[in-house]
């Protein structure tokens, strides 16, 4: 989180394409037949888990009560490589994707917003394609991808949001606090998107000590933190000062109000996000990237974000996930850009997965992180150096994708 | 080093330091683009403070810790653990050490000297970040006014007890004894050393508001010298030699027998003298508000076994009272690069 104006990439009126992910709906000759996608509201079947790396092609239908969207994620499950959304109850649809050998998950979203239904691994076999896409379809692809990247990980954080203040509100604090973390992970991994709305970051992610240097009222995610984990009478803010001072658990109505205000606000992203207008340049990609590594390196390293329940490390983890992401979406575009590229890429490719691997000692996102008043000094540290050590070359990122010529 | 450095890692990291320590040392930015002349989408190569300041006679020393060769655990990370120089060892405790793992060790150190401390900033930060993903920053320290003079052409200068600090340094001047104390002599070994030196650094805290409080003979007899002449307590000027012999009227020396002078004296030390090139600190205050001051104690020797030996002298310092050994590293220095080689080029050859 962070107080920093990032500039606002909202286009407004222009014209954006709604249909990811795809080429033209008509594949060529070669082409085997379509796989069969039958989607329900709790299942996404697909015919076959392979595909001959090139044009695939999907016939989609929904059985199933509401409206439905198929999505092709990366195999880190997060990035987004295709969708079709919008698929209506009886409705079949064909949709057709371009994938490069590789591993990839298929799945289905009800409603089109929370959990992936039907995650299923998918595997694309043979060559690469030789002719490789001209830059600006491939800047129009990395755009589409990453902006289903964010619906998708809003689409989660609403409905775990809403199950998480839920919670809250009610007085079961036991089953809030263990959703806190991750319900924040949905947030973290697109920070630099919300933080694009102005007012929003504020009211859904600000820490005490933030709002009461700007003189606003404190609400969101960290206001419910520190009712959940309470301090202790002599207990001390990030800032020193008493925990306190100007502050008492909350009562039940306050919950209640703090409980809604969360979750308009993440409703309002939500809508915001999904508008037909909304998009996102080239460089609001790179730059998100670099944006969430500098957050890691200024107030996750610090411990000062979550500061009540010591759940920082999925924080960061959240953060990391979301500029490798970012990165993802943008990397074969800077592979592009000759020698340097290629080898600005590797240096990446080698940190990004240091750092993975360095956070994997101190748990995952599933199944939780050690509390980070227990990660000491020197081990600080060390995941202080390694993200360095990333962020160094990632902060090439922007240049070397918009500013050199192929 | 970053744990998953390789040995490529390091030799790309000394290459890399040694084109910009020549870019620095001459006065010039880092990189092609410098601070303000490359792309509008990239970070600046250089950061920039130094923008408009001269070289400020920068110099740049680097050298190699005894874990860059082999690690406590006896790991080979780098392939040169058969090039260690035998006298690379971390040092022996001393009498009186209260070292803190936070100003101790480290694989490789630099040493940025310079007349203005932007300039030696600029250089130190900017290596720094050359080095991120290679090698992370374990320790640093700044200085200030040099402690010991080097030269016969500098004043020498005084350290925070206030005492001019250096007299008997060794001087650039004295080719000769240079030769015989500080460079590595081809019998010395190993060749990759040969003409290069070993610095010791101390980081030494001194407890300047205990100090303050005694009287100026007290001062004077535990530094061996008047405080303002620095001439020795035993008579003449500042650079009359010591007389250990001299006693005043009443029989007692006037040179203290633990007088920081007489301990330290190259006399009672089987002639060993060290080149120190050390500097004043102060780093800010510490919890108990005392100025967290002191002398970061640099020397370079020829085996750091004089330094071992001189310290183990001053085991019974009577100025060991007010002072408090809080960091300590020993490193090799390789010779000096040559035209289109690197530093320590010789450790990989």
């Amino acid at each position: 989180m962070s107080s920093r104006l990032v500039p606002v990439s909202v286009v407004l009126g222009a014209a954006v394409l709604a249909l990811t992910g795809c080429v033209a709906n008509h594949p060529s000759g070669g082409s085997s037949s379509a796989l069969k996608v039958e989607i329900a509201d709790d299942s996404c079947a697909v015919s076959s888990h392979t595909a001959k790396a090139g044009t695939v092609s999907f016939a989609l239908s929904n059985t199933g009560s509401d409206v439905n969207e198929f999505e092709i994620y990366a195999d880190d499950k997060l990035r987004i490589v295709g969708e079709k959304e919008n698929v209506t109850p009886g409705q079949s649809v064909s949709y057709v994707a371009q994938l490069e050998p590789g591993t990839y998950y298929t799945a289905c979203k009800f409603q089109m917003v929370g959990a992936p239904v039907g995650l299923a691994k998918f595997t694309v076999t043979g060559k690469a394609t030789e002719a490789s896409a001209s830059d600006k379809a491939r800047e129009k692809q990395a755009v589409t991808n990453y902006v289903s990247y964010i619906k998708s990980q809003v689409g989660e954080l609403l409905p775990a949001t809403q199950t998480f203040a839920d919670a809250y509100k009610s007085g079961d604090d036991d089953k809030a606090r263990s959703l806190f973390a991750s319900t924040r992970v949905f947030y973290e991994r697109i920070e630099p998107t919300a933080e694009q709305f102005g007012d929003l970051d504020p009211k859904i992610d600000y820490r005490e000590v933030d709002a009461a240097a700007d003189g606003i009222d404190w609400t969101g995610f960290h206001r419910i933190e520190k009712d959940l984990w309470p301090p202790a009478a002599d207990a001390l803010n990030s800032d020193g000062t008493s925990a306190t001072q100007n502050w008492a658990p909350s009562t039940p109505e306050q919950r209640a109000q703090f409980a809604d205000d969360l979750v308009a606000n993440v409703q309002k992203l939500h809508d915001l996000v999904t508008d037909p207008s909304f998009t996102v340049t080239l460089a609001d990609i790179s730059n998100g990237a670099i944006g969430l590594l500098d957050e890691v390196a200024t107030s996750k390293i610090s411990g000062e974000e979550d500061w009540w329940s010591g759940t920082d490390l999925s924080d960061f983890a959240a953060n990391v996930q979301g500029a490798e992401v970012a990165y993802g979406n943008v990397r074969d575009i800077a592979e592009s850009k000759g020698s340097a590229g290629k080898k600005l890429v590797g240096r990446i490719d080698k940190q990004f997965s240091a750092l993975d691997a360095l956070l994997g000692t101190y748990g995952s996102i599933d199944s939780g992180f050690v509390n980070y008043r227990e990660v000491d000094d020197a081990a600080r540290k060390e995941l202080s150096d390694q993200v360095n050590a990333l962020a160094e070359p990632l902060s090439q990122l922007t240049h070397t994708v918009l500013g050199v010529k192929e | 080093m970053s744990d998953a450095a390789t040995r490529d890692d390091l030799v790309s990291l000394l290459k890399d330091w040694t084109a910009a320590a020549a870019r620095l040392t001459q006065g010039e930015q880092i990189g092609a683009d410098g601070a303000v002349d490359g792309p509008p989408l990239a970070p600046p190569e250089d950061t920039g403070e130094a923008l408009g300041l001269p070289a400020s006679g920068l110099t740049l020393t680097f050298g190699f810790g005894p874990a860059l060769f082999e690690t406590s655990d006896g790991t080979d990370r780098f392939g040169i653990a058969s090039r260690r120089p035998d006298a690379l060892q971390p040092l022996p405790r001393f009498a009186g050490d209260a070292l803190e793992p936070a100003y101790t060790g480290g694989d490789l150190c630099v040493q940025a000297c310079a007349d203005d401390p932007q300039v030696a900033v600029h250089a130190i930060r900017n290596l720094s970040r050359i080095a991120f993903g290679r090698a992370d920053l374990r320790w640093s320290q700044l200085g200030f006014g040099r402690t010991s003079s080097t030269s016969t052409s500098q004043v020498t200068a005084r350290n925070l007890f206030g005492f001019k600090d250096g007299t008997a340094n060794l001087k650039a001047e004295d080719a000769s004894l240079v030769d015989e104390h500080v460079w590595v002599q081809r019998a010395d070994g190993p060749d990759w050393l040969v003409d290069g030196s070993y610095l010791v650094a101390r980081k030494i805290r001194m407890i300047i508001e205990v100090w303050d409080r005694q009287a100026l003979q007290e001062q004077e007899r535990v530094i061996g010298r008047s405080k303002g002449e620095g001439a020795p307590l035993s008579g003449g000027t500042e650079f009359t030699a010591l007389d250990f012999t001299k006693k005043d009227a009443n029989g007692a020396p006037l040179i203290d027998p633990r007088a920081h002078v007489r301990l330290a004296h190259p006399d009672r030390n089987h002639g060993v003298r060290l080149l120190r090139r050390g500097y004043n600190f102060v780093d800010g205050n510490d919890e108990l508000g005392r100025l967290n001051a002191g002398l970061f104690f640099l020397s370079f020797q020829r085996s750091p076994e004089d330094f071992v030996a001189v310290q183990r002298s001053l085991a019974s310092d009577a100025m060991a009272e007010y002072i408090k050994h809080v960091g300590s590293a020993v490193f090799a220095i390789p010779p000096g690069a040559r035209r289109g080689s690197f530093v320590g080029a010789g450790l990989f050859a």
